[in-house]
């Protein structure tokens, strides 16, 4: 049934189309919603078509990691919820789950989006420490890029909360943004026959050859990729893919920016 | 001294008291407490003389005896096929009634129907513990090969297929799809890309506004002017080419 499956998603791309009608390299409808939460210092929630996923900021005071004594700290989770897919599974995180954090994280981490250097409260003893934690509310394919859109969104909406004597009022927050200096915006490309196309719905992310997740900040500077799927890929198909990448994150950041308060 | 409390073709919630009085009978989706008829389902009540019925507006597909449904193969077993029928309960498609084909013992039922497969079968029983027997022993019921699966609201089905079929005929001669449309909800269309995805918006409309009056003419208006553009379109390729 897989291959049947494949074979027909093949003969809609021929014709340029997708299986609700999309063109190849076009994306579902993204809204994105800021500070949707009161209780975290910093919120979003994103929709792409019918898949939302939901991103929150948490702050913290801990002690720096030894090897980074002068920088904050920083922590993405993302758990795959039942409700969300029936396919997942609730438990201990599964490994889609791990690449879904670890996707978000590593483009974050390597666009040096967030400026750590002005987290430090005491150098080697005290540093602020942020957690992202991603939760998808409903997943209808492309689960990376909403993740993604959702985690540089709820960073963009934080603020510091009230720190005075050692300790940290939640309640209370101030006007400081979190020093953020690019924005990092993951695309995946998906590979099915010789075909590329975005925002994959669910049946085709079932049935690619292999997928491409490239991190690009607005200048169109490459920092993270993440490959997926059974089959290899060449050089000219990356250099397609993140040529694609690049064009499709403008537009994303165009919504990013046009919504922001 | 019996009374309906509800207008005809109103909406009621469950539990919803429809009619006071011993007059009036209890049908489908209804149920009588003491003397009084409740609502047991969402839906539009309808009454027949003195008989109350209730045509639901959600909820799953209920398994009914002599249905054509679309299902999906889940397991393979000993002595049969487990499908997916899109309802609550699981059915069960045994040999005897799978194929006319001699069947050796021990022999590999997947080269019939593997795990994921669909097919278009029929209900033969539904026991009071909602154990449902298949069979594909009748005319047109086959395994679906190619082609694309849509899910809709299983009580919307009447509305796609429309009065004798006409509904649904109206969208193959527009779309030059193949549609089989099962009871349970499972419609199963094949065509050309362009074809199906008319076909597809055509059927979500039907289902979104399956409630109005006149919904036969929107859906042709709209099959037309679909039509126009593609044939619009078809032109306007051949004029870039001369």
């Amino acid at each position: 049934m897989k291959e049947e499956n494949k074979n027909y998603i093949i003969k809609y791309l021929k014709e340029g189309r997708r299986f609700d009608g999309r063109k190849i390299d076009e994306f579902r409808e993204v809204e994105i919603e800021y500070d949707i939460s009161k209780s975290a210092e910093g919120s979003a929630r994103v929709k792409i078509g019918g898949t939302e996923v939901l991103a929150g900021v948490k702050m913290a005071i801990e002690s720096p990691y030894p090897d980074t004594p002068d920088q904050g700290n920083l922590m993405v989770g993302a758990e795959l919820l039942p409700l969300s897919n029936p396919e997942f599974e609730s438990g201990p995180p599964s490994i889609d789950s791990i690449e879904l954090s670890r996707v978000v994280d590593r483009g974050i981490r390597e666009a040096k989006a967030i400026d750590t250097k002005k987290l430090v409260i005491e150098k080697g003893e005290k540093v602020w420490s942020i957690m992202i934690d991603i939760v998808p509310i409903n997943d209808e394919g492309n689960l990376f890029d909403a993740a993604g859109l959702a985690a540089i969104a709820a960073l963009k909406t934080t603020k510091f909360p009230e720190y005075k004597d050692d300790k940290i009022d939640y309640k209370k927050k101030t006007n400081k943004n979190l020093p953020l200096n690019k924005v990092p915006i993951p695309i995946t490309i998906l590979k099915i026959g010789e075909y590329f196309i975005v925002d994959p719905s669910i049946e085709e992310q079932k049935n690619i050859d292999a997928r491409l997740t490239v991190t690009t900040t607005s200048d169109g500077q490459l920092c993270a990729l993440q490959k997926g799927g059974d089959m290899p890929l060449t050089s000219e198909d990356i250099e397609k893919m993140m040529d694609l990448a690049i064009l499709k994150s403008g537009n994303l950041r165009k919504i990013l920016s046009g919504d922001k308060k | 001294m019996s009374e309906l409390k509800i207008k005809e073709k109103g909406v009621v919630v469950p539990g919803e008291v429809l009619a006071e009085g011993m007059d009036f009978l209890p049908s489908n989706g209804t149920y009588r407490l003491k003397d009084k008829i409740l609502a047991k389902k969402l839906g539009i009540m309808k009454t027949e003389g003195k008989v109350i019925k209730l045509i639901p507006l959600s909820g799953k597909y209920l398994p009914k005896k002599h249905d054509v449904i679309i299902g999906r193969i889940i397991d393979v077993n000993f002595s049969g096929w487990s499908v997916d029928t899109n309802s609550a309960y699981a059915a069960m498609l045994p040999i005897k009634d799978a194929t006319s084909e001699f069947i050796r013992r021990g022999a590999d039922l997947t080269k019939f129907f593997d795990i994921g497969d669909y097919i278009v079968t029929q209900i033969t029983n539904v026991t009071s513990q909602n154990l449902i027997d298949l069979t594909m022993k009748d005319q047109g019921l086959r395994k679906l090969r190619e082609g694309r699966i849509l899910k809709i609201n299983p009580h919307k089905v009447p509305r796609v297929i429309g009065k004798q079929g006409s509904m649904v005929s109206m969208i193959k001669n527009a779309t030059g799809c193949q549609i089989t449309v099962g009871q349970n909800g499972v419609i199963w269309l094949q065509g050309d890309p362009k074809g199906e995805i008319i076909a597809i918006e055509a059927i979500k409309i039907i289902e979104e506004k399956s409630h109005i009056n006149g919904l036969t003419d929107e859906i042709q208006k709209f099959l037309e002017k679909n039509k126009v553009t593609d044939a619009n379109e078809k032109y306007s390729e051949k004029v870039k080419v001369k």
